[in-house]
């Protein structure tokens, strides 16, 4: 009863990292079609942001507030990587909306010079990152133990996801924005601004990539390379979730977060991943295009 | 729009496909960062070059690490650890009294890019002798050029052991001088429940592989056994594992950035160094810097060298590091292991009186230095070195201190042909 529990928590909690990780993604590739190899990096620069950000308190800040760093890294690191995504649009991305393999390769290339950047601007080893005391611990349940960290990283997705579906679905912006995803030129007919809406939209799917980052650090090592270990998973939860549809990556990031628990329980870390890719191998056979099917102007 | 489903479809098998290359071959990021080195390096080489012609009053000697790539992390500081016992050597008159002219090459984080450059810089640039490697792999991918073209490779990391080239020297400590150690210490002083964890490549399986035999023959107890994937992030399901099975010591070969991971979660789970002790063989000074000492405090290593080694040599060794590279740097093993490599060589040239490979081969043997991390030989066997094995605790502000020495360096026994429970093992596992 108790294995069972807490496998049930460990896969919503891996469940809710993939939904963090995957959440901007499913705006950037779910929505927009735009396959971003970058998004890893964007992941990287919130991370980054939260070591600056700790490094800022801990020479400029008196000690008591040094918690604080964390709460303000989370919106910073939003906005930070929001603008690495607005420049990565208006530079390369809205030369490229038509032509998803030549996007491909061009933002892998933008993630190779993240990943240059990063190194030559932080050093090639990792840096550390003191969780915040009020993350420290866990709460105890009976004979289960939950994190706070864990706890706080399901909280935050939820919180995003929330956001998310109010833009999207509860404001006059959102409505222009799926407008243009459905049907680019009606929208165009209409007035909408399809220009502003796509880096708008880019931009905030970066800007999410950047929160997961910044909730990452509690986690994980910080690093150059840390987007290579997330970029998969990402992908890998947009495509089982559904292209086009923002809830299908719910299903799908909680629904591989569970089978990738149970899978690692029963037999090991590695069994477990070989089980999981087979599972969705078989799955996609099923269902071609995921969970839930919408139509977005990429399929039209 | 069928159709463009199979094309989507088809298209992120390729995403994929081209992120796993993108994370495994890593050779990617042979860009920007290390251009400036090898432009230096290629301009030292011109410079030298025009006076080698009339005088060859500098003798070449070939660098070889990953300065791009997952790897980069630790091999750039050896490469720079090596740069600096070179530079001291010429400040001090060089050997044979010609200068020591490093030639620096990336081998990228890719175990074909270490042959390949290993043969150029033997065949191409006539180097002496090649300080370089990291991972097992770049070894083995290293050693079939340097048999073919007899040269020397100076190899400075801990590895799993039975293997012993005529020409490689082996700096890093084998395992009867980590692990066999190491393993005898717990089960004395830590416990007998034993948990294996690692991650999924040669090094932790062969190195697990002797453990158990050794646990079997010493009474241990075997708990667990666990791997996985190089870059695994989420320890959550395995900590509950490990919870349930309740063991005294974990023994950890993880390698990389899941030691971050590892470390963090299980301090999240609630689970210190009071609960249970994790040793760890792949974890330096250089490593908890990104771990956080805070997460890690109290876990033990075990290494032949630490920062905080007690002789008059490491002294100067980490205040010249930090004088050359930055008051924030940090020295560990391999780096030191990689610096007295230098050294021996040096002295085993000014012994023959020649570079000639064969002489400095001959005279290596028995060859002894006074290393920052204490006295060591050559074993003319089997060219790795006696060392002086140490386990320490790491404290709150990263460094490591010392628990436990074995008082006198220790014999290098690559094959663990000394140890009866190893007997069967050394077979299977050399084959």
């Amino acid at each position: 009863m108790t294995d069972l529990m807490v496998t049930l928590f460990n896969g919503l909690s891996l469940g809710s990292i993939l939904l963090l990780i995957a959440l901007g993604l499913a705006i950037t590739f779910g929505l927009m079609n735009v396959i971003n190899m970058a998004h890893g990096e964007l992941i990287m620069i919130g991370a980054y942001v939260t070591f600056v950000m700790q490094n800022i308190f801990i020479n400029y800040i008196p000690e008591q507030y040094f918690d604080l760093y964390f709460i303000l890294s989370i919106p910073i690191a939003m906005v930070v990587a929001a603008a690495f995504g607005m420049l990565m649009e208006v530079s390369l991305i809205r030369y490229l909306y038509k032509r998803p393999l030549d996007s491909l390769l061009a933002t892998w290339g933008v993630s190779l010079l993240l990943q240059q950047l990063a190194r030559t601007i932080f050093g090639a080893p990792n840096v550390g990152v003191k969780s915040p005391s009020f993350l420290e611990g866990g709460v105890e349940v009976g004979s289960m133990y939950f994190a706070y960290p864990r706890l706080f990283i399901l909280g935050l997705a939820l919180v995003c996801l929330a956001g998310i579906y109010l833009y999207f679905y509860k404001t006059g912006n959102g409505r222009r924005v799926r407008a243009v995803m459905q049907n680019r030129q009606m929208a165009e007919c209409l007035g909408v601004s399809t220009r502003k809406v796509d880096l708008i939209t880019f931009a905030i799917g970066s800007g999410f990539a950047g929160v997961a980052g910044c909730a990452l650090t509690l986690l994980g090592a910080i690093g150059p390379t840390i987007g290579t270990n997330y970029i998969i998973d990402a992908f890998m939860v947009v495509v089982v979730g559904g292209v086009g549809a923002l809830f299908g990556a719910v299903a799908g990031a909680f629904g591989i977060g569970f089978f990738n628990t149970v899978f690692e329980f029963w037999t090991n870390a590695s069994l477990g991943k070989v089980f999981i890719f087979l599972l969705i191998i078989a799955f996609l056979q099923w269902r071609p295009s995921g969970l839930v099917t919408t139509r977005s102007r990429s399929l039209d | 729009m069928k159709r463009k489903m199979s094309t989507k479809y088809l298209l992120l098998l390729f995403v994929l496909s081209i992120s796993l290359l993108a994370a495994c071959s890593a050779a990617d990021n042979a860009a920007n960062a290390n251009e400036p080195e090898e432009d230096q390096a290629s301009e030292a080489t011109e410079t030298k070059d025009s006076s080698n012609q009339e005088s060859e009053d500098t003798i070449k000697v070939g660098v070889l690490h990953s300065l791009s790539g997952t790897m980069a992390i630790s091999e750039t500081s050896v490469k720079d650890a090596e740069l600096l016992a070179i530079k001291e050597i010429n400040e001090n008159g060089g050997v044979l009294g010609k200068q020591i002219e490093p030639v620096i090459e990336d081998g990228a984080s890719d175990w074909p890019t270490f042959a390949e450059k290993a043969k150029k810089l033997l065949q191409q640039d006539e180097v002496a002798t090649i300080f370089g490697g990291w991972t097992s792999a770049s070894r083995k991918a290293m050693l079939p050029v340097v048999e073919e073209n007899n040269g020397l490779l100076w190899y400075p990391v801990q590895y799993e052991g039975m293997e012993a080239s005529p020409n490689i020297v082996y700096t890093g400590a084998a395992p009867n001088q980590q692990i066999v150690p190491a393993v005898d210490w717990l089960l004395e002083n830590r416990g007998k429940k034993f948990f294996l964890l690692g991650s999924d490549y040669v090094f932790p399986r062969t190195a697990n592989a002797a453990i158990k035999a050794q646990l079997e023959a010493k009474g241990g107890e075997l708990v667990g056994e666990e791997y996985t994937p190089l870059g695994h992030t989420d320890y959550n399901t395995l900590i509950s594992k490990i919870k349930s099975v309740e063991p005294q010591v974990i023994f950890n070969t993880l390698n990389g950035d899941s030691n971050v991971a590892f470390f963090k979660q299980l301090q999240d789970a609630g689970i210190t160094s009071e609960d249970v002790t994790v040793l760890s063989v792949s974890v330096a000074e250089q490593e908890i810097k990104g771990i956080g000492a805070d997460v890690i405090e109290g876990h033990l290593t075990s290494w032949n060298y630490y920062q905080s080694t007690d002789t008059p040599e490491n002294k100067e060794f980490v205040a010249n590091y930090k004088a050359e590279y930055g008051e924030d740097r940090v020295t560990a093993d391999p780096m030191e292991a990689g610096y007295f490599g230098v050294y021996l060589w040096a002295k085993a040239v000014e012994a023959a009186g020649t570079t000639d490979v064969d002489a400095v081969k001959e005279a290596i043997k028995g060859l002894e230095y006074d290393a920052p991390g204490g006295p060591v030989k050559v074993d003319g066997d089997n060219q790795h070195v006696y060392k002086t094995v140490r386990i320490g605790e790491v404290g709150s502000d990263g460094q490591i201190s010392e628990l436990w020495n074995s008082g006198e360096p220790v014999k290098p026994d690559p094959y663990l042909e000394t140890y009866d429970w190893a007997s069967e093992l050394s077979e299977a596992l050399s084959q």
